[in-house]
């Protein structure tokens, strides 16, 4: 059970959870604040189906893997580059916050795992950077056996803050270690090879595909058996429990995978940078890659692409006001979870054809409110 | 011995301060099992607010006394107070039936919103605070502790009995206690729940407002990223001490100021954060209820 807190109150824990609901509901009944309304219309509802149709998909990755032929420019590969890497950080979390409803502020650490375990092995121990990555994706799942396990079993809670403090932790750590450079960081970390083609535009290709096979198997995953059993703990863990479903081990399985995903966006950012330093490697950006997973929509692979690309590359756009930026969406944070919990372009979760034509508009609502 | 007397010496000085703040997270926790991650920012807002007043009114107040300073930090503390309550009645009530994380995705645009709003105000960079309490040094079986040191520590440990005074003695209080144990049972006795939670939410953010100004004032630098770590440390107290328990949570705060004073001692301060968190991961492994969890019917 994950009511630790509380061990007096034993029982079912499924008549604990009802109890606790209910407060809420007998305070707020006729203030309406707490049950959020259905809010799609027909054009959200259209262009959510236009933004998940695989079509699209194709089109975008492609255009993705294009782009050097579009527009070769050292600046735009290098900014594309980087929005790629935040899409797949952003995926990740997803996996973790979007589909199984653990919030992790402190996605940054297995970033820097990732990075630091490539960057030490390639500078130090002169290993091509490919032969990093099983040692990578090791030391992400290490990462995430040892601070999931013992908080998973807690509520959620915990987790939260126990993320916030490993990511510190890392970085912490990393800058009083020798042999991570200290506060100077890593520099003349290799790449993967040129095959041929400029640098730049070499790892960018490497990025793309990479990241074009990385959300594609995240929104895959999120539509397996294993995506319904993480929807469901996300929505209601001890009904969840009570169905059956080991909730401890599919959301160790949603962590782990997360850290995966953080531990390889990590190789491939300091392949990009050359250089990694614990600076690059702090809160603010665990809590833009949450930002873009939340306002985008919680579980929802689209929504998550767009918000990550909205928000990687927004503050090129908007240089230099750099406070009023993070202000805004601290702000923007709140007013989405009372306004829009779902997110801008919230997940069509169940099975596409059968909802076209039997679901109830309620229905569709119910839904895309659970977010 | 003087030497380890010392290491006892910072390590309660260092638990008051948190302990100032981790009686807020745990207050908060314990009536409507939220995670305030912006307590830890309003107690960087006490600090600027106590920064501001002693900029503007270092003349009227007369100088830096500590007269002045306690003047100044129980303004700070009203202030910081109705920042609380504001933020409650803004960001938290509005979601009070919703799931968890959607509450805890909002505690941390709070806490964002706070601390890029005062890097808006004031700019990113330190500041330094007008006041610094210097002062003598008293010297007690070889330890050294200075007058300001001994005067903060008083000022919080009125502040904590006073508080656990108004929490078990009052009908305020009892209110508190109530809701903690059946917020519905509360609603139907005819218990104004929203205001005491309004309440609670105004105790917590005055006592970490109070401790910012104190922080502000005896470490003569303030940042807008100061509450962070603060934040994340009276958390670890809280949940040593118990989350929910308020006893537990000074409890919790002196047991951390001393493990951190006793583990920069021997591993360095640079490994000072690491070690705490390390604990806290640590403690939540081994025994997740807390030092005094177990004890339900005692918890605010």
């Amino acid at each position: 059970m994950t009511e630790n807190s509380r061990p007096d109150e034993g029982g079912s824990a499924y008549v604990d959870a009802v109890e606790k609901r209910a407060p809420a509901n007998v305070a707020f009944a006729g203030t309406g604040v707490g049950t959020p309304k259905p809010r799609r219309n027909g054009l959200g509802e259209a262009l959510s189906a236009v933004l998940g149709s695989k079509w699209l998909a194709a089109a975008i990755a492609l255009l993705a893997i294009a782009l050097p032929y579009l527009n070769s420019g050292t600046y735009v590969i290098r900014i594309a580059t980087d929005a790629l890497i935040f899409v797949m950080l952003a995926v990740g979390l997803n996996v973790v916050v979007g589909y199984c409803g653990l919030l992790d502020l402190g996605y940054a650490a297995f970033f820097a795992i990732g990075a630091y375990t490539a960057g030490v092995l390639a500078t130090k121990g002169g290993w091509p950077i490919l032969a990093t990555v099983p040692v990578v994706v090791l030391a992400a799942v290490a990462a995430g056996l040892i601070i999931g396990g013992p908080t998973l079993r807690l509520r959620s809670d915990y987790l939260a803050i126990v993320t916030l403090g490993f990511g510190e932790i890392i970085r912490i750590t990393a800058n009083n270690l020798d042999f991570t450079g200290g506060p100077n960081g890593l520099y003349g970390i290799p790449d993967f090879g040129d095959f041929g083609y400029r640098t730049d535009i070499a790892i960018y290709w490497v990025t793309a595909v990479v990241v074009c096979l990385a959300v594609l198997f995240s929104s895959r995953i999120g539509r397996g058996r294993l995506g319904r059993a993480w929807r469901f703990v996300r929505e209601d863990e001890d009904a969840a429990e009570a169905m059956g479903i080991h909730t401890y081990k599919v959301k160790f399985a949603a962590y782990i995978g997360g850290a995966i995903f953080g531990g390889l966006a990590g190789v491939l950012f300091a392949v990009h940078q050359t250089a990694i330093s614990p600076p690059s490697f702090n809160f603010l950006w665990s809590a833009l890659i949450l930002m873009a997973v939340v306002l985008g929509g919680m579980g929802s692979t689209p929504g998550v692409v767009v918000g990550a690309l909205v928000i990687s590359l927004l503050p090129e756009l908007l240089r230099g006001a750099q406070n009023w930026r993070f202000l805004i969406f601290g702000v923007l944070l709140i007013v989405v979870m009372i306004f829009r919990p779902q997110g801008l372009l919230p997940a069509r979760i169940g099975e596409p054809r059968r909802r076209g034509r039997t679901a109830a508009p309620a229905d569709a609502a119910r839904e895309g409110s659970t977010a | 011995m003087d030497y380890y007397l010392q290491l006892v010496i910072n390590g309660l000085f260092l638990g008051s301060f948190y302990g100032l703040v981790a009686l807020g997270y745990s207050m908060v926790y314990g009536i409507i099992k939220l995670l305030n991650f912006a307590h830890g920012d309003i107690y960087m807002l006490g600090a600027f607010v106590g920064y501001t007043m002693l900029t503007v009114g270092a003349g009227a107040l007369g100088g830096g006394t500590l007269v002045s300073l306690l003047i100044v930090m129980l303004l700070a503390m009203v202030l910081t107070g109705t920042v609380g309550l504001v933020l409650e009645r803004v960001a938290y009530r509005p979601l009070r039936g919703a799931p968890r994380l959607s509450v805890l995705i909002t505690a941390v645009g709070a806490s964002f919103a706070l601390e890029y709003g005062v890097a808006v105000g004031y700019g990113p960079n330190p500041r330094a605070y007008p006041v610094g309490v210097g002062g003598g040094s008293l010297s007690i079986f070889g330890a050294r502790i200075t007058v300001a040191q001994l005067a903060m520590m008083a000022i919080a440990m009125v502040l904590m009995v006073g508080l656990d005074a108004l929490v078990r003695k009052t009908r305020s209080g009892r209110a508190m206690r109530a809701i903690s144990q059946d917020p519905r049972a509360c609603l139907l006795m005819g218990v104004n729940v929203d205001q005491v939670i309004s309440r609670t939410f105004f105790i917590g953010s005055a006592l970490a407002g109070a401790a910012g100004v104190m922080a502000g004032a005896y470490y003569g630098k303030i940042d807008f990223l100061m509450g962070f770590i603060i934040g994340l440390k009276a958390f670890t107290a809280a949940v040593i001490g118990g989350i929910g328990n308020l006893r537990g949570a000074v409890l919790g705060a002196i047991v951390l100021g001393l493990l951190e004073s006793f583990g920069v001692a021997y591993l360095g301060s640079q490994w000072r954060d690491v070690f705490a968190f390390g604990f806290l991961i640590l403690f939540l492994t081994v025994r997740p209820t807390g030092l005094l969890g177990e004890r339900v019917t005692e918890r605010v």
